[in-house]
């Protein structure tokens, strides 16, 4: 664990973007990277988990840096294209998608819970996706893939890696899409991706220091994924709309 | 879109969250980047409740997605703190749960 070794943080502007300073000194990246973000607002939110940190610098808590990192270094050496197949493959085994038979209570609780956004997703994106209770999980057709593809492909480097992250984190593309689209808000769709947990908690007891523990770090890294989502596609023509009024 | 709540509501648990934030406290909270980034983003688009407006919902729930961040962040490290943060027992201390005491080494280990 290293201490914190700065006093001040700052965020300045570069040729390749927003850097970030400690000290006189530029935040670099794992791979001795100069750090650069496209966005101001999530140089900020950088810039703050730094100035957060208090004796010790905990990286664990710092997702936005890490998911820039991730961004910047692509340490796995993923294209465009990998990593959008990597995505759509979630499909085939998503949370949503695959139901139990057992025990009734839990399967009705599925079935009222989940059955919305699954219905959301294909209204919205013109598929058939549908839920299953086979061992091999929903079967999923080849258009609704491609429609798949084609609209993640929409998306820059950098706001995949964020989707990637949150579909892993998630573990589904469904409720991915429901937070980028801003169907449903991070906490709803950390709800529903532990929706079995949930129903276990309720059943048989709460244990703060597995259960909180877990819900909490899957919100932080949820809301991380989905805040760089959302800043690192941000366009301008929505202000532009707004001045042209 | 469904539990936003109000924008004041996010408003004020930013601003709660980023006073507990701020680490070393090298300056006042209302002196970070992130504090007069946020006054002036709900300033400049005075989010009201509204609904028509698009760029309003986005920046909402902009603000509510960086609230739970921040807000899961902190509650994780508490927890992480509270049960996770002691480590490990040294020797002395395992020696003592079943009522035992090292002996004394004047020499060091053998």
């Amino acid at each position: 664990e290293r201490k914190r070794f700065y006093q001040n943080v700052s965020i300045s502007q570069g040729e390749g973007g927003f850097e970030i300073n400690l000290d006189h000194r530029k935040l670099k990246t794992p791979q001795a990277k100069l750090f650069t973000v496209p966005s101001e607002a999530l140089a900020i939110a950088v810039a703050t988990e730094w100035d957060s940190q208090k004796d010790t610098i905990k990286f664990y808590t710092m997702h936005l840096t890490t998911l820039c990192n991730t961004a910047l270094d692509n340490p796995t050496q993923r294209s465009k294209m990998q990593l959008i197949r990597a995505a759509v493959k979630f499909l085939e085994t998503d949370t949503v998608c695959y139901r139990v038979e057992e025990p009734p209570a839990l399967a009705e609780l599925q079935k009222n819970e989940w059955d919305p956004i699954v219905a959301w997703a294909e209204e919205r994106y013109n598929v058939a996706i549908g839920s299953s209770t086979s061992i091999l999980g929903p079967n999923i057709p080849a258009s609704t893939k491609d429609t798949f593809v084609n609209h993640l492909a929409s998306y820059n480097m950098w706001a995949l890696q964020g989707i990637e992250y949150i579909i892993t984190q998630l573990k589904s593309l469904i409720l991915s899409m429901g937070v980028i689209d801003r169907h449903i808000t991070v906490e709803k769709a950390v709800l529903l991706s532990r929706l079995e947990e949930e129903y276990q908690i309720q059943r048989w007891g709460n244990v703060e220091w597995a259960h909180d523990y877990d819900l909490c770090e899957l919100r932080a890294r949820a809301a991380a994924g989905t805040l760089f989502v959302h800043l690192c596609s941000e366009s301008s023509t929505v202000k532009h709309k707004l001045l042209q009024d | 879109m469904a539990a936003l709540g109000t924008p004041l509501r996010t408003f004020r648990g930013l601003l709660r969250e980023l006073r507990h934030a701020s680490g070393r406290a090298s300056r006042p909270y209302r002196d970070t980047p992130a504090y007069q980034h946020i006054v002036a983003a709900f300033r400049a688009n005075r989010v009201t409740s509204e609904k028509l407006c698009r760029a309003q919902q986005e920046l909402h729930f902009q603000a509510a997605t960086y609230l739970c961040l921040l807000r899961s962040v902190r509650q994780h490290e508490a927890l992480h703190q509270e049960y996770h943060g002691r480590g490990e027992r040294s020797p002395e201390e395992v020696a003592g749960l079943v009522g035992f005491r090292l002996p004394q080494q004047p020499g060091g280990k053998g």
